[in-house]
């Protein structure tokens, strides 16, 4: 199906580039890095950009470093690549196994991380893991550099807080202090190529600490501070759950649409709550757990 | 326009593609490849999939321009010097019925049977999980895939 919006098309081959190339029209030009979404909303007039800067062939965008405990994903890492990567796999458990639940590997070999973070979907798989691990988002413009905290990004459905003249430059994700362990769990129809109805990261430290965050039961994904702030100090029992299960009721906000009711979301949202906190408990205690993010 | 040079099964070929051109429409229309199919348009069907240095993707969703001095391999360039071990096992389980989804199956198969020779069921599954298909059921796809993965 042809494209029949025209437009311009830059290949930066730096990050100074691609800045200056936005600055000279910020408010429409586009950056393209997999362009899987960007492609389908240009080819269906959701968006028409005058100008598309790839960022594909900036070399620091497909680094992905980790010193310090700091995680660092470049703008071009795809999730294929997150998929593939062992300090990933080992160490920051939410995000490779949300990474591999994107679409399919066909998408993935393509998607980035940080385009996912950019259309800022809902559903977006991401974004759990991005929350458990106190991510930070690297952006730039033509004269200036700053670092936006993941709970600060989501504005809105497909809405951040990145300005018109601004690009990623990474994302920083940090491996936690204490000893801790993590899951994710995600509820589609079926496995491979789906988009969450419900998605949530759950993270347990060994202090007792409890990190919830959610997607898709929501205008925006985000960290469940209440239930959170409930379970801080406290045993995984029963009595616990349930009163957990209750209060993340109350801080969700979930849509019925095509895909679930809001009753049936909410109702999800709480079994993952308890498979959740159950898992990761066990986990922590060293037990072997026979782990599926997919419920 | 601008002229773009692909590897494209084996072979540097060079075109003229306007920036709005897609790689699935300048394959099929303009370089005669016609095994990508198109189906949703849109990312979700996986027909029109292709490997990209290696990698399989979805030419509908990707821009000619974007890909310049890579390389593409279709089917037309996978069965060059005959079928393959995994082609054969298809049409031996019968694995296809009208055939429109078979590209894009067959290039998917051959991207986790290149990067992972000896695949579970589940790990098969994963890999196509983005090509459908309307006629089979998968599971003649799924044991022909199988079949070579146990070789
Ligand atoms: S036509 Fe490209 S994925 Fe369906
Ligand atoms: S054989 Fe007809 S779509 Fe797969």
């Amino acid at each position: 199906m042809p494209i029949s919006h025209e437009f311009e098309y830059h290949k930066a081959k730096s990050i100074d580039e691609a800045v200056k190339l936005l600055s000279e029209n910020p408010e429409n030009s586009k950056i393209i890095a997999g362009g899987t979404d960007l492609t389908v909303h240009i080819k269906e007039d959701v968006i028409a950009p005058d100008v598309l800067i790839d960022i594909k062939a900036i070399p620091e965008f497909k680094e992905i470093s980790f010193s310090n405990n700091v995680l660092s994903i470049g703008a071009n890492v795809t999730f294929s690549e997150i998929e593939d990567n062992k300090i990933i796999e080992n160490n920051f458990r939410v995000l490779w196994e949300a990474a591999s639940t994107v679409a399919s590997v066909g998408v993935r070999n393509r998607a980035t991380l940080t385009g996912n973070i950019c259309s800022a979907v809902p559903s977006l798989d991401s974004a759990p893991a991005l929350f458990l691990y106190d991510a930070e988002v690297y952006v730039k413009n033509s004269d200036n550099e700053r670092v936006i905290s993941i709970n600060d990004w989501f504005t809105g459905p497909k809405r951040t807080s990145l300005k018109k003249d601004e690009i990623v430059t990474k994302i920083t994700l940090k491996f936690p202090k204490e000893k801790t362990a993590s899951c994710y769990k995600k509820l589609g129809r079926y496995k491979g190529e789906d988009l969450a109805q419900v998605g949530m990261g759950v993270l347990v430290s060994e202090n007792k600490e409890y990190k919830v965050a959610v997607c898709a039961v929501g205008p925006v994904p985000k960290r469940a501070t209440k239930t959170e702030e409930f379970l801080k100090g406290k045993e995984i029992n029963d009595a616990n759950i349930k009163e957990a299960q209750e209060i993340l009721a109350t801080e969700i906000s979930p849509i019925t649409d095509i895909r679930a009711s809001k009753e049936y979301r909410t109702h999800i949202a709480k079994v993952m709550l308890e498979k959740g906190l159950k898992e990761s408990s066990d986990l922590l205690s060293g037990k072997e757990v026979k782990s599926e993010p997919i419920l | 326009m601008k002229k773009i040079s692909i590897n494209l099964n084996g072979e540097t070929r060079y075109v003229h593609v306007e920036p709005n051109d897609v790689l699935l429409d300048v394959l099929r229309d303009k370089l005669g490849i016609k095994s990508p199919k198109s189906g949703c348009e849109r990312g979700d069907c996986g027909a029109c999939a292709v490997l990209l240095n290696g990698k399989s993707v979805r030419s509908c969703l990707v821009l000619a321009v974007e890909v310049d001095g890579q390389e593409i391999t279709t089917i037309e360039g996978l069965s060059k010097d005959g079928l393959t071990p995994l082609q054969e096992s298809f049409i031996e389980h019968n694995a296809f019925q009208c055939g429109f989804c078979a590209p894009g199956v067959t290039i998917s198969a051959t991207e986790l049977l290149n990067k992972n020779p000896h695949p579970s069921r589940e790990e098969i599954k994963e890999a196509i999980a983005g090509n459908l298909c309307r006629c089979t059921g998968y599971e003649s796809i799924i044991e022909a895939i199988e079949k070579v993965a146990k070789k």
